[in-house]
């Protein structure tokens, strides 16, 4: 197991840049939205449906020459919670980061409230996170209603 | 950005009792025209004749000018305007922004683009907070205080925001609430927790009579029709409930019956001619509530 997950990462191996890591395997292609990764002109590699201990299967992204700052990175953390950025520099790993949720998250999600003013105005959406009973909530700042993990729609870039 | 009032959570505790006490000060004196040299817009997106008299009321009577319109209709909405357009261009003619809105949030982001301060009339199915208000100060009017009371509800619990925000802005004064539903209806659970997180007792029935005699505020809600998309469902409960004079006998002697108006079928009109029935007053209450609210914000109380 330990040698297989080297030999991943040996193979698409990155000399500086950042790893993303422990990303749920359904959840890449938001990631890659989120992050904008579509828009992105260096090199990226995609790994996904590979073995994990602590994930049923997961997916990893390697990107060369791009460095996140927390709250850009953080905002992933609402759909790949566990994910972890490994930063690279001249082949190796000088960093490693876990990622946590922001108190505020903008623009990102769509409040699921179908009459909120977000969903009918030109308006960035705003949502206070909360923790309750172990999950994660959004309370958006603007009709005040709750939006589950489970319901979350991503906005996406290319609407 | 100028103190708006969007949400009952906006104001404090201490907010709250000001507001309450500068209400007082106008129903003692109903006209005090200080604000002669202020323009007071009010744009109402959905009609809603109650509130906007209620409010216009309040702004002649403080000597305010008025300007708005009392529906979407007429107006450059009609031609697309984004809100945002429509607040920026009204807060740059008038001092303070009335607004009804039927977009949920549609409110406080009113409040981020307007220059001057903007009070919620009501955003959708969301927030009411004069309505709150001008309901505190009818329990202080009628009980003498808010502390230690026996507040029960009634009707629809489930959709009926003035309920939620009332249940909310009473849980300042130490009280006890009775839940009177039909299971269609009752209380929602996240309103539910938060009583028992701040160690509120609460207690749910089926039945309008079982508490009646230890109520200290018998709070009629109607059943909105609007709010549900199954009708067979609205057929079923929208006449539970029906308060009759007869009902009325042995209550606490301090009991008052309120209700948002309009009503239907839920409080009889021979209630009306009770001591109990206080809802016209209650609407009444409303225009000196909305007074010291405009005066409030303009910095003026």
């Amino acid at each position: 197991m330990e040698n297989r997950e080297k030999e991943v990462l040996k193979v698409s191996a990155i000399k500086n840049g950042t790893v993303l890591d422990h990303i749920p395997s359904e959840q890449l292609f938001r990631v890659i939205d989120i992050l904008r990764l579509n828009l992105s002109t260096t090199p990226i590699t995609f790994g996904m449906n590979l073995d994990s201990k602590s994930l049923k299967s997961k997916a990893i992204i390697k990107i060369s020459d791009r460095f996140f700052e927390d709250d850009e990175i953080n905002r992933i953390a609402l759909i790949a919670p566990n994910a972890s950025m490994n930063i690279i520099r001249n082949f190796e790993v000088i960093e490693k980061r876990v990622l946590s949720i922001p108190e505020t998250i903008t623009g990102i999600v769509r409040c699921i409230n179908p009459v909120c003013v977000t969903n009918h105005q030109e308006i960035e959406t705003k949502f206070h996170t909360y923790e309750k009973d172990g999950k994660i909530e959004l309370h958006c700042h603007y009709c005040e209603k709750t939006t589950g993990l489970k319901n979350l729609k991503i906005i996406t870039n290319d609407r | 950005m100028a103190k708006s009032l969007i949400s009952i959570h906006d104001f404090s505790k201490e907010e709250i009792l000001h507001i309450l006490e500068v209400a007082r000060e106008f129903e003692q004196n109903k006209s005090q025209t200080f604000l002669s040299d202020k323009v007071i817009a009010c744009i109402f997106f959905e009609p809603s004749t109650r509130t906007r008299l209620s409010f216009e009321t309040a702004s002649n009577r403080l000597g305010a000018r008025v300007i708005g319109f009392p529906d979407a209709g007429n107006t450059s909405v009609r031609k697309g305007e984004s809100l945002k357009d429509t607040i920026k261009m009204v807060s740059n003619y008038a001092d303070l922004i009335v607004m009804r809105h039927p977009l949920e949030g549609s409110a406080r982001y009113a409040s981020e683009v307007a220059s001057v301060p903007v009070i919620n009339a009501g955003d959708g199915a969301n927030q009411h907070p004069t309505q709150t208000l001008l309901d505190l100060y009818s329990i202080l009017q009628t009980q003498g205080t808010l502390e230690n009371l026996t507040i029960n509800m009634v009707g629809d619990l489930k959709y009926g925001r003035t309920v939620h925000s009332l249940l909310q802005a009473m849980s300042h004064f130490s009280p006890s609430f009775i839940f009177t539903a039909p299971e269609e209806l009752k209380m929602p659970e996240e309103y539910k927790n938060f009583l028992s997180q701040k160690e509120i007792p609460y207690s749910e029935t089926l039945d309008l009579n079982e508490h009646l005699k230890t109520t200290d505020i018998l709070y009629m809600t109607r059943v909105q029709q609007e709010r549900f998309t199954d009708p067979m469902e609205y057929e079923r409960v929208k006449d539970t409930y029906r308060l009759t004079a007869r009902l009325l006998e042995g209550v606490r002697d301090n009991m008052k019956v309120l209700h948002p108006l309009p009503r239907l079928t839920e409080i009889a009109n021979d209630v009306d001619e009770t001591p109990y029935a206080y809802y016209f007053k209650q609407a009444e209450n409303g225009v000196y509530v909305r007074m010291a609210i405009i005066a409030y914000l303009l910095g003026k109380r």
